[in-house]
């Protein structure tokens, strides 16, 4: 342990001592890395914050290695939100290895490289909590915009008074059809509608899973008193429904949302003429 | 414990559900509602549960089993104003609350008892 802490102590004086050439080829080294995505002046701010805390975590600052990690994370958030590439971003970190280790061959002193296998151990371990940032912090970037996405695509729409509207889009997982039944249960209430055509037009394919969403969507406006008509039952969908087995029991289904407006106005009271002479 | 109070309005029994729901008060009141159907001879059963926030399966239950137990007195159920939340909930518990009829607010449950009995109805006198 002492002859490690002994190695770390002397990479520790060798940042101190030659700061200006280390970090200057560090931040060459990253800038060359970045092809010109990020300016010297802004990589050199990043570069000379990280060095100072590197510098004393090496020097044996237990605090400084907190704050490294927190700075290191902070950078690699930054880095995934801007859409730099892993090894772009990793570049930054792992870099450092090689203006130390030129800094060392310069100097020449024999010893100096078995302290630099112990600090080259501790830069990987900042290249690892940078890789796992990037990706925590990517990771959330897509559980973002899937949340939006699945906003997005979820219209409740009025056809007529007393008729709600639900076109679907796209395939339909547990996620969606919560968000489907809320916004259309909502919606319900705001509307007072006691009826609700579920279009499955743009729904690519329905399988047991699908259905089982789809029955309880129903069921739940059936349990607010609305009763719900699945429509845009295309023949494909409908012969699948039919070999999986799948039973919609009594909810009425029909094939096109115009049909289903009718059944809806029908049974709501509307009759809809033709004016005479059209 | 607390009692929830059950009114007349003609031939309909109105069980309008104002506090949290604890299961004793569950059980009395479906003996109090079953007393009072058999007293006032009514037709039809509206629970109002708007202010309904939370339910369990056990509150779920309690529809199914006032529904079958007034059906065999010769009154229809009819549960109003649920809330999403709680549509929701009874559906992942799996309880579609079959034979229990829905309407979303107390008005198209009296209309829905109104057109169910051909009797009641204040529009038809």
């Amino acid at each position: 342990m002492s002859g490690e802490d002994g190695g770390q102590g002397r990479i520790g004086e060798l940042l101190r001592d030659h700061r200006e050439s280390v970090l200057d080829r560090w931040v060459a080294l990253v800038v060359a890395g970045l092809r010109g995505r990020l300016t010297e002046g802004e990589l050199r701010g990043e570069l000379t914050e990280l060095y100072g805390l590197i510098e004393r975590a090496a020097g044996g600052d237990g605090t400084a290695s907190g704050e490294l990690h927190a700075a290191l994370a902070d950078i690699s958030r930054s880095r995934a939100r801007q859409g730099f590439s892993p090894s772009e971003t990793a570049i930054s970190v792992f870099t450092l290895k090689q203006a130390v280790y030129e800094q060392i061959e310069n100097a020449g002193d024999p010893a100096t490289y078995t302290a630099f296998i112990a600090f080259s151990q501790s830069v990987d371990d900042l290249g690892l909590v940078t890789f796992e940032t990037y990706a925590a912090a990517r990771e959330q970037v897509i559980a973002d915009q899937a949340e939006q996405l699945l906003e997005l695509s979820t219209p409740v729409v009025k056809l007529w008074d007393g008729i709600l509207g639900v076109p679907l889009v796209g395939t339909l997982d547990s996620a969606r059809t919560q968000v489907v039944m809320e916004a259309l249960l909502e919606m319900l209430v705001d509307t007072g509608s006691e009826y609700a055509v579920i279009d499955i037009t743009g729904v690519p394919a329905v399988d047991t899973e699908v259905a089982q969403h789809l029955l309880k969507t129903v069921m739940a406006a059936r349990l607010m008193g609305t009763e719900c008509v699945i429509s845009g039952i295309r023949p494909q969908i409908a012969q699948t429904i039919v070999t999986l087995g799948i039973e919609f029991g009594d909810i009425v289904t029909k094939a096109t949302l115009a049909d289903a407006l009718a059944y809806a106005l029908d049974h709501s009271g509307v009759a809809v003429d033709a004016k005479a002479g059209a | 414990m607390e009692r929830v109070p059950i009114l007349k309005i003609g031939d309909v029994l109105l069980v309008s559900i104002q506090i949290d729901l604890q299961d004793q008060s569950v059980l009395s009141l479906q003996e109090d509602l079953a007393d009072k159907i058999v007293k006032t001879g009514a037709r039809g059963v509206i629970i109002d549960i708007t202010a309904v926030e939370i339910v369990d399966s056990f509150i779920g239950r309690m529809f199914a089993t006032i529904a079958s137990m007034s059906r065999l007195m010769d009154a229809e159920t009819v549960v109003v104003g649920m809330r999403p939340a709680v549509a929701i909930t009874l559906v992942e518990l799996g309880l579609s609350l079959g034979g229990v009829r829905t309407a979303l607010d107390l008005e198209k449950g009296m209309r829905l008892l109104g057109a169910a009995l051909p009797d009641t109805g204040a529009g038809r006198r």
